[in-house]
């Protein structure tokens, strides 16, 4: 209880933080080049991070209680070749789509039932799904790509909202931050993730099933990475077995970023979302005047180890400061 | 942790525990066994002379590799950058040969190690000092490292034929019947297999790894054995990155890049638990021999290239569920007949 105070009265820091920094990369972004703070620029730009943006929702969850979900991307890759496969061989897109999101929820289920049941880490679980939905998805496109969708669908990953230049992907991904942000802050549900991530022993033994409330983050990410799916897929009018590989990495490192805790227990939805605008408008920025990819990485990297270390060792300082001052406080566990 | 959890129990009993790993290695040879046999049965041409030989090279690189992941998984930690630290060594290592194409093949392994073990050293220091959890600190320095790669080779590529005839002859050519890479990778093997096993630095390692509170009872320096670890895995990761070079002659930017993945799998396949403390060498050479096996096989028997990464993803899998299995059978015995074992206290 003391851990979940104290962490919700670090946040609120950490975020202001995140905005003061997305502020500073559009700012920036505006300075290097004239063409950067342009809407058609920054709607395009924003379009490049819709699936990382999904994925960090229900990956944020997950890390809240403890876990990690590796295999994210290839659950994209893999529900992206159904979805391809099915259409070319003639069935109707809604029921394509359909089949897209049960088996990006059985792969969550998979990941979560080994999990869960087994007991395995999450870690070592999703390495091999990662592995094994990756593969399936070669197995069922090869190096085959499947384009020429209607372009109804096409039009829901190319297009905006209509009257504005959001693209609807990143409104989609918005509604969706929204209703996690709320779930995971405002309900009995959304607090219990805390306690679990924080003390996951007392959690059980204060009646929470902790095992249900896992398996049902891992059906979620699993759906999650199925929406990711079908949006690459019609954003890039593309089928691919290889799609958005990798894209693992950038979503936990988004995650990380926005202030979750990889122990668990700690971390908020809107630290995440801001951490995938930052690093994409970074990208952006740095894309915009000809900064190759290389300054990027080293960029993403910098941020991701700051983001850990600078909290830590102001902590160590503060800790060092009041052991000079004690106090009657029990420490804690 | 709780009392009941297996991990803490186990140092207390090498008895039983060290019969179970030896049970779960007799295992994975007798499934390495089964594996190569029946594909030899089905297509000779797999165990002939050029494929067996190129089997071994293909999984020297991931066996060296594993030896570093080992040690650090044992820590309770793991070291995603890896694959960064292998592609910056291969590439500054060959553009070190063609700027003194005469130099000595030692002393590039060399150059390879230190370049490691000062990319190592940042990982230690982030993760021993700077107490960043080692999944952030690695995935981090994973993407800082390939950076750096990128900005240095920027856009460029090391070519077989511009490197020293020598030193590309050193990775595909063989002593007494043994590829160079796989001798030099088994020798490796053995001097950490020795030192983690019998040595009190090696052991304190699983101290660490299996209970870090009686780790620091017991008088262990926890930031300085992290940080030799961590050194010690970005070393191998530099050694492997020269020798990938000797392997493949040509090399780009993205030299290395998804290896962190096959090491880690390799490992846990072969029995290190990613919750520390549990595994040897042994055992992890035979699942890095394991992966190459069933990868090579699947080859051999004309499956679809497409096939397989899937089915290395399911091997990964039975492998970790069956260990987990494992474990909770040996938790079992050891509540239910603590006498048993000859070591209550």
């Amino acid at each position: 209880m003391k851990a979940l105070m104290s962490g919700l009265r670090n946040l609120p820091g950490w975020e202001t933080t995140l905005v003061v920094l997305v502020v500073v990369a559009l700012l920036g972004g505006g300075l290097l080049s004239g063409d950067f703070l342009t809407g058609q620029n920054l709607s395009f730009l924003t379009a490049n991070f819709s699936e990382t943006l999904l994925m960090a929702l229900t990956m944020t969850l997950l890390v809240i209680v403890a876990e990690i979900d590796l295999s994210v991307a290839s659950i994209l890759g893999l529900c992206s070749a159904v979805l391809g496969v099915l259409f070319a061989a003639g069935v109707p897109m809604p029921l394509a789509i359909l089949a897209a999101f049960v088996v990006g929820g059985l792969a969550g289920l998979l990941n979560g039932v080994l999990v869960t049941r087994l007991g395995l880490p999450s870690l070592a679980v999703t390495i091999g799904t990662l592995a094994l939905y990756r593969g399936l998805a070669f197995v069922l496109l090869g190096d085959r790509a499947i384009a020429d969708f209607p372009q109804a669908y096409t039009n829901f990953g190319f297009g905006t909202v209509p009257g504005t230049l959001i693209p609807i992907p990143i409104a989609l991904g918005t509604v969706l931050a929204i209703l996690t942000a709320v779930i995971l802050h405002a309900t009995p549900f959304g607090r219990s993730l805390y306690a679990i991530g924080a003390n996951e022993v007392a959690a059980r033994f204060s009646g929470l099933r902790v095992e249900r409330t896992k398996l049902l983050l891992f059906v979620m990410s699993g759906l999650m990475s199925a929406l990711a799916g079908v949006v690459y897929t019609f954003r890039f009018a593309s089928a691919r077995g290889d799609n958005a590989t990798g894209f693992e990495l950038g979503v936990i490192a988004a995650v990380l970023l926005g202030g979750v805790s990889i122990f668990g227990g700690r971390g908020s939805v809107i630290g995440a979302v801001l951490a995938v605008f930052l690093i994409g408008l970074i990208n952006g920025a740095l894309t915009i005047v000809d900064v190759s990819n290389e300054i990027l990485t080293i960029v993403t990297g910098l941020l991701l180890i700051g983001s850990v270390l600078v909290p830590n060792l102001v902590a160590r300082v503060q800790a060092a400061r009041q052991r000079r001052r004690p106090r009657g406080e029990a420490v804690s566990p | 942790m709780t009392r009941s959890d297996p991990a803490p129990v186990a140092p207390t009993t090498p008895g039983l525990l060290t019969r179970l790993l030896r049970a779960r290695e007799a295992g994975l040879v007798g499934l390495l066994l089964l594996v190569t046999l029946g594909t030899a049965a089905i297509n000779p041409l797999f165990l002939g002379a050029g494929s067996v030989r190129d089997l071994f090279l293909n999984v020297a690189i991931i066996a060296l590799l594993v030896v570093g992941e080992t040690i650090v998984l044992l820590m309770k930690h793991v070291d995603l950058s890896i694959s960064s630290v292998v592609g910056l060594s291969a590439f500054l290592s060959g553009s070190l040969f063609i700027a003194h194409p005469g130099m000595p093949i030692p002393v590039a392994l060399l150059f390879g190690l230190l370049l490691g073990a000062v990319m190592g050293s940042v990982n230690g220091l982030l993760v021993a000092y700077g107490r960043v959890p080692a999944l952030v600190a690695t995935l981090g320095t994973l993407y800082v490292f390939r950076g750096i790669t990128y900005a240095v080779v920027h856009g460029g590529q090391i070519y077989a034929s511009k490197l020293p005839a020598g030193f590309l002859t050193f990775g595909t050519g063989s002593t007494l019947g043994v590829p160079n890479l796989v001798l030099l990778v088994v020798l490796i093997m053995i001097g950490f297999g020795f030192y983690l096993g019998s040595w009190r630095g090696g052991r304190e390692y699983y101290a660490l790894g299996s209970n870090a509170e009686a780790a620091v009872l017991a008088g262990i320096s926890v930031t300085r054995r992290t940080m030799t670890g961590f050194v010690l895995s970005g070393a191998i990761a530099g050694l492997a990155g020269v020798l990938y070079l000797a392997r493949f002659g040509t090399v780009d930017a993205t030299a290395g890049t998804g290896l962190e993945l096959q090491v880690i799998a390799a490992a846990v396949v072969g029995g290190v638990s990613i919750g520390g403390g549990v595994g040897t060498l042994f055992g992890a050479g035979i699942g890095a021999l394991l992966l190459g096996v069933m990868g090579s096989a699947l080859v051999t028997l004309r499956a679809p290239g497409f096939y397989q990464q899937a089915i290395q993803g399911a091997l990964l899998l039975g492998a970790i569920s069956v260990d987990m299995l494992v474990a909770k059978r040996t938790a079992k015995h050891l509540q239910a007949a603590p006498d048993h074992t000859g070591r209550t206290k």
